[in-house]
């Protein structure tokens, strides 16, 4: 007695279909499993015999080959133990082998035979509608992440009997609509209107936000560097679908999409801690998982104490931060994960915080100050458009009532995104700070006055040769804010200010 | 008149300072008396204790005077003692001058006219510009300028003179062959080329920091008197100026704003008696020396009546001031918004009348 059915298997940030063939033959009784499976896959032995008997259904004393197929490729996961249990009852008539066909089935069954919820659901969701499958059958809770994806039929079960009962014509689901979530790490919800005072460091996020410029915040302790950093959500443009999509597929393969969610429309903002490890950071891990790089993919990586964290972290950065993505080979496989995020920097200017302050001692030795600074390589800094140097709030302004609220900024930013979309139209690039040098000769012209501006500051402020694009591109950003065609002087006077650091960084170094 | 050699030998024996090397010498003038000198004939002398003795009849097998004045040759390094010519003629007035001088350079500038210029390691930008201009006025009125090529300010003064063509003498708190730190090496060099550079501690000597009290008793013995720039409330350009005071010389300080960690060292010393620096002439005149008259280019308010600025750049500037204002600050009480005030502050930047401080503040030249 043969049968067989469609499963779904997840490589890297995508999913595919798996065959799940089962044969049945007299011969000894046994219940082997073909097929690259993992120790999860093929404990699900153990799990499909104790949940068929318990939902009162009859598990065959013959003998029982199942085999997933494509073969070559391993399966992980407890997701198999529905099809593999759907498969024995197909194969001995339980439940009619025809019905199965075209339907994709996952989930993981407990020993009484409940159905639990898995990891991954939306891309399988997916891959289903792109092979023009009918529908796919999920664990209840995972539903509605399914059924983000429209134009297949989702059907929710709680249990093995109801499986059974869906393919019997027995019973019928309900219609699922898939409510919104929003990111599960940003329970925070704040406003940068409750943050007083800090107006030239707000200016600097936003102008970050509107050209998607990494940034970096140098200040002494207690100046509110982490407050306004985990704001910075609350004023970016909000995301398009698409982006919505490719979001909630890394959360959905991370298993951070928690009870019933579906599709994430908040940004997500990671801030992991300075004892993060390689793995945690980009991902990986014996079955590959995305790290917080792509957990930040399309939001806000926000790095505290960037000096702090250990060198060899910090360099890995530079991929992602180059190509927007990151690619982690291990043994048996070879996945790319989305990383697109915009990074977020924040640190004191030396160990105890108060390194030339004007108002306090600094307790450092000169070499600690060296060492401190150096952690950050020159082509970490290379890859950051702005510096913000940040002095703690004085009192006074911690009375000042009125502040710009987060939606009147995010606005701003929303408009100036917009006019970016339609100036690269075609050239498959979103943002200022992804223009490459000859796009900036192309779009951040200067006049004559801006020329001589920009001349002047190189001699005056020892700007070094690299510090000219990212000077161009920001200026950029603060025309496309101001909703200006070109660059004017002003915009380049204020972008100038961002790069204020850089001799700092250079006087330590030498 | 004491054997070259002995001398050598003596400052190279840990414990023997200077003051106990002047006892030794009444009994010894030749390196040959001392080796052959027996336990009693040091105990005889005063301050000499069973301790010291052993230390001394220890390390006299050791110590190779010959081996020392043939390594001094090779770096090109003169051994000077006090009996010398070239001595200081400030320095042998002090209670406890050292014996012998180990030297790099022109050694003549020892004996012009000096003053130390000294400060933090950690300088502000003010404590850095005041350093390196007083320097580099008191330099073309070539007076060597004495510092501890140490970090922050040290390097600032040794700078301005340079910038003026020298004299300027570095006093090291290492051996003449070790370059402490690092990273001035390049201004050590020019010193040896436009001054001197002098240590008294034998070659090879690591930069201990017990060494520096050492060091900055010579620093101020040289000199006529000693400037304190900027210094926190316990630094060791304090100690400096404890020690020209015994020493019976000039303590100068530079005031800076009150709020400023790094001029409480200097207000204390003005309050207790330190003279107060606004420029050289305050220097020059208690030296009596023949003052600076044209002080008119580096009148700040001059400054900028010449170069224009707009009303609205004005506005700001007068908002800034001496001392650190943070850019925050100026957005509040201008009403003005970030990015305005942003492109003024670069453009105030560009005219130079204004310094950006990390930290997001900003302070007038």
């Amino acid at each position: 007695m043969l049968a067989s059915l469609k499963s779904c298997a997840i490589y890297g940030l995508d999913s595919f279909l798996v065959d799940v063939e089962v044969y049945i033959s007299s011969g000894l009784p046994a219940f082997e499993i073909v097929g690259l499976p993992d120790t999860a896959v093929r404990e699900s032995r153990e799990r499909v015999r104790a949940a068929i008997k318990n939902q009162n259904f009859d598990f065959p004393i013959k003998r029982i080959t199942l085999n997933l197929a494509p073969a070559d490729i391993k399966k992980e996961g407890p997701h198999f133990d529905l099809p593999i249990a759907l498969g024995i009852l197909a194969a001995t008539e339980q439940v009619p082998a025809s019905a199965l066909q075209g339907y994709s089935i996952v989930g993981e069954l407990s020993l009484d035979g409940r159905v639990r919820p898995v990891n991954g659901i939306l891309p399988m969701a997916i891959e289903v509608k792109q092979k023009g499958l009918k529908g796919i059958v999920v664990p209840f809770e995972n539903a509605e992440e399914a059924a983000v994806i429209k134009g297949i039929e989702v059907i929710g079960v709680k249990s093995l009997q109801e499986a059974v009962g869906f393919f019997k014509g027995e019973f019928k689901p309900d219609d699922i609509i898939p409510e919104v979530m929003d990111t599960v790490t940003t329970e925070f919800e704040g406003d940068f209107s409750e943050v007083k005072g800090q107006e030239v460091l707000k200016r600097a996020l936003e102008i970050a936000a509107a050209g998607h410029h990494n940034l970096i915040m140098v200040g002494p302790p207690g100046s509110g560097k982490t407050m306004i950093a985990r704001r910075i959500p609350t004023i970016l443009p909000s995301m398009t679908f698409e982006e919505s999509l490719e979001l909630t597929k890394i959360y959905s393969i991370a298993g951070l999409l928690s009870g019933r969610s579906s599709l994430i429309k908040k940004r997500p903002f990671r801030a992991p801690h300075h004892s993060i490890t390689p793995v945690g950071l980009v991902g990986g891990g014996r079955i590959p998982k995305p790290g917080e790089v792509s957990l930040a993919h399309h939001g806000v990586l926000f790095l505290d104490e960037l000096p702090e964290f250990s060198k060899e972290i910090l360099e890995l950065l530079r991929e992602p931060l180059e190509e927007g993505k990151i690619t982690i080979s291990r043994m048996n496989a070879t996945v790319t994960y989305p990383a697109s995020f915009m990074l977020v920097g924040a640190m004191n200017p030396c160990p105890c915080g108060y390194f030339q302050d004007p108002f306090h001692e600094c307790s450092c030795p000169p070499h600690k100050v060296h060492n401190y600074l150096s952690k950050i390589s020159g082509p970490l800094l290379d890859r950051i458009d702005m510096q913000v140097g940040v002095s703690p709030v004085a009192f006074s302004d911690l009375e000042k009532a009125n502040s710009m609220d987060s939606a009147t900024i995010k606005k701003r930013v929303e408009l100036a995104r917009a006019v970016q979309l339609e100036r690269y139209k075609g050239l498959n690039i979103f943002y200022n700070s992804q223009l490459t040098p000859a796009l900036i000769n192309k779009y951040c012209k200067l006049g004559r006055a801006e020329k001589l501006l920009m001349k002047e500051a190189f001699q005056r402020l020892k700007l070094s040769a690299r510090a000219y694009n990212r000077i161009l591109k920001v200026a950029r950003t603060i025309a496309d804010l101001d909703q200006s065609e070109n660059i004017k002087e002003r915009h380049l006077a204020e972008a100038l200010q961002f790069r204020n650091l850089d001799r700092y960084f250079q006087n330590i170094r030498t | 008149m004491a054997e070259l050699e002995l001398l050598v030998a003596l400052n190279m024996i840990p414990y023997l300072g200077p003051v106990r090397i002047r006892g030794l010498l009444n009994c010894f003038k030749t390196y040959h008396d001392f080796m052959n000198a027996t336990r009693n004939t040091f105990l005889e002398v005063p301050g000499i204790n069973q301790k010291i003795c052993n230390v001394i009849l220890e390390s006299r097998k050791k110590v190779n005077p010959f081996e020392e004045i043939k390594k001094a040759a090779e770096l090109g390094a003169k051994i000077i003692t006090f009996e010398d010519k070239e001595y200081p003629r400030l320095l042998i007035e002090i209670y406890d001058p050292p014996p012998v001088l180990y030297a790099l350079g022109e050694v003549s500038v020892l004996n012009q006219e000096s003053i130390a210029i000294v400060g933090t390691r950690k300088p502000t930008s003010y404590g850095r510009k005041i350093a390196e201009q007083m320097a580099e006025e008191l330099a073309e009125f070539n007076i060597n300028v004495v510092s501890g090529l140490a970090r922050g300010i040290d390097s600032y003064a040794h700078r301005g003179a340079l910038k003026a063509g020298g004299p300027t003498t570095a006093v090291l708190g290492c051996g003449i062959d070790i370059v402490y730190p690092p990273e001035n090496y390049e201004i050590m060099k020019e010193i040896i080329k436009a001054g001197c550079v002098v240590t008294s501690f034998p070659i090879g000597t690591r930069p201990l920091s017990s060494n520096f009290p050492a060091r900055n008793r010579i620093i101020s013995g040289i000199s006529r008197g000693t400037v304190v720039v900027e210094a926190a409330e316990k630094s060791g350009s304090l100690i400096t100026a404890d020690f020209a005071l015994e020493q019976g010389r000039e303590v100068f300080a530079v005031p800076g704003s009150i709020f400023s960690p790094y001029s409480r060292g200097t207000h204390k010393l003005i309050k207790q008696g330190a003279k107060l620096v606004e420029n050289v002439n305050d220097i020059l005149e208690e030296l009596n020396l023949k003052k600076k008259t044209d002080f008119s280019m580096e009148n700040g308010s001059d400054i900028t009546s010449i170069i224009s600025t707009t009303q609205e750049e004005n506005e700001v500037l007068n908002l800034i001031d001496y001392h650190p204002v943070s850019i925050e600050l100026l957005v509040q009480k201008t009403g003005k918004s970030p990015q305005e005030i942003n492109a003024i502050i670069t453009r105030l930047q560009l005219k130079d009348l204004i310094v950006f401080l990390p930290g997001g503040y900003v302070i007038k030249v």
